[in-house]
């Protein structure tokens, strides 16, 4: 990811915005002025810190600052990847109302593979263990009723690989736990 | 209640209520914050490092989204036969682009998220790890996203 980081161009005041990025990697400094410590580090002022954060918080490169918690540690042991075949002319609605559920974070179209793969909507599905997420996903199917055609849940059984992905579109994607999302 | 979160303070809880909605760009976010929670700075500081090293908190700080700073993901999937499949993750752990990587209890059993610079290079990481594997790969890139972060109320 820092590869990609550093190779990444459409950043403005390019130079400042890609420092602060490797500089936060590890998270914003747990001091009483974090900014100015980030400044200090990189030889600016602490209004060119904040100014920089909040130019890349209304372009969206930072999607907000804030405490990510580790859903595992928390017990939030059961985490489903459901998966919806939906019309596609329903697809949006039904993503707008799937993606608000308070136990589904991120919510996604992507494209069916026929015939193996009719699903083209994936929902994140979190809860304490597989058992609430089961109950979880068939609430989904019964708020869809007929707007479904099949869906299906998989559960990680293992993690493979998982490397350093901070900077990351994904808001809740290090717990470093065993099962994984 | 379970056994993880009775082992937290109603502190440590509201303060990760709390702090999941963000932590303001000003000059001293963590006083701002302890005022809300009713606390004091030193505090504040002393137990997000506690939950930090505790592993309750993963991460405190920006979250960047690569894409808008020109980078691009996919979420890929392959169908492996159980017979190769600790070979097959092996090669496909081999490339760099691939960030993530999940066993799951599917016919489509792995599936791996590719990160690259340039939106561009998807297309060539996937198809050398077709080259590779000589596995269907396919490709699952998001269409849209409804994004709406998950709140863990604790």
């Amino acid at each position: 990811m820092s590869e990609a980081l550093a190779k990444a161009t459409s950043l403005n005041n390019g130079d400042l915005e890609r420092r602060l990025i490797e500089l936060t990697q590890a998270g914003l400094p747990l001091v009483p002025h974090p900014y100015h410590a980030l400044a200090d580090q990189l030889g600016v002022t602490a209004d060119e810190v904040m100014a920089t954060f909040r130019a890349m918080q209304a372009r969206g490169v930072v999607r907000r600052i804030a405490a990510v918690p580790n859903h595992y540690r928390l017990g939030f042991r059961g985490n489903g990847m459901s998966v919806w075949d939906i019309p596609d002319a329903l697809v949006r609605e039904v993503g707008r109302e799937v993606g608000a559920l308070d136990f589904v974070s991120h919510c996604y179209i992507r494209p069916r593979a026929l015939p193996d793969w009719p699903y083209n909507l994936f929902a994140m599905v979190h809860g304490r263990n597989r058992d609430a997420v089961h109950e979880q996903v068939a609430q989904i199917a019964g708020m869809l009723g007929e707007r479904v055609r099949s869906y299906d849940v998989l559960f990680s059984t293992e993690v493979l690989k998982k490397t350093g992905f901070r900077a990351s579109a994904h808001s809740v994607s290090t717990p470093p736990n065993p099962k994984g999302e | 209640m379970n056994a993880a979160l009775q082992e937290l303070s109603l502190l440590d809880r509201a303060i990760i209520n709390r702090l999941q909605d963000g932590i303001p760009v000003c000059e001293a976010p963590y006083a701002e914050l302890a005022g809300e929670l009713g606390t004091d700075e030193t505090t504040l500081l002393r137990r997000l490092q506690a939950l930090k090293t505790a592993g309750y908190l993963s991460r405190i700080g920006p979250m960047y989204n690569v894409e808008r700073m020109g980078g691009a993901f996919t979420l890929a999937a392959l169908q492996v036969p159980d017979a190769r499949f600790d070979e097959v993750a092996g090669i496909v752990n081999v490339f760099p682009e691939v960030a993530h990587n999940y066993r799951r209890d599917h016919a489509f059993n792995m599936w791996f998220v590719v990160a690259v610079a340039e939106a561009t290079d998807i297309a060539s990481v996937l198809s050398r790890i077709k080259a590779a594997t000589g596995l269907e790969v396919y490709n699952f890139p998001k269409q849209e996203e409804f994004y709406l972060r998950l709140k863990f109320d604790v």
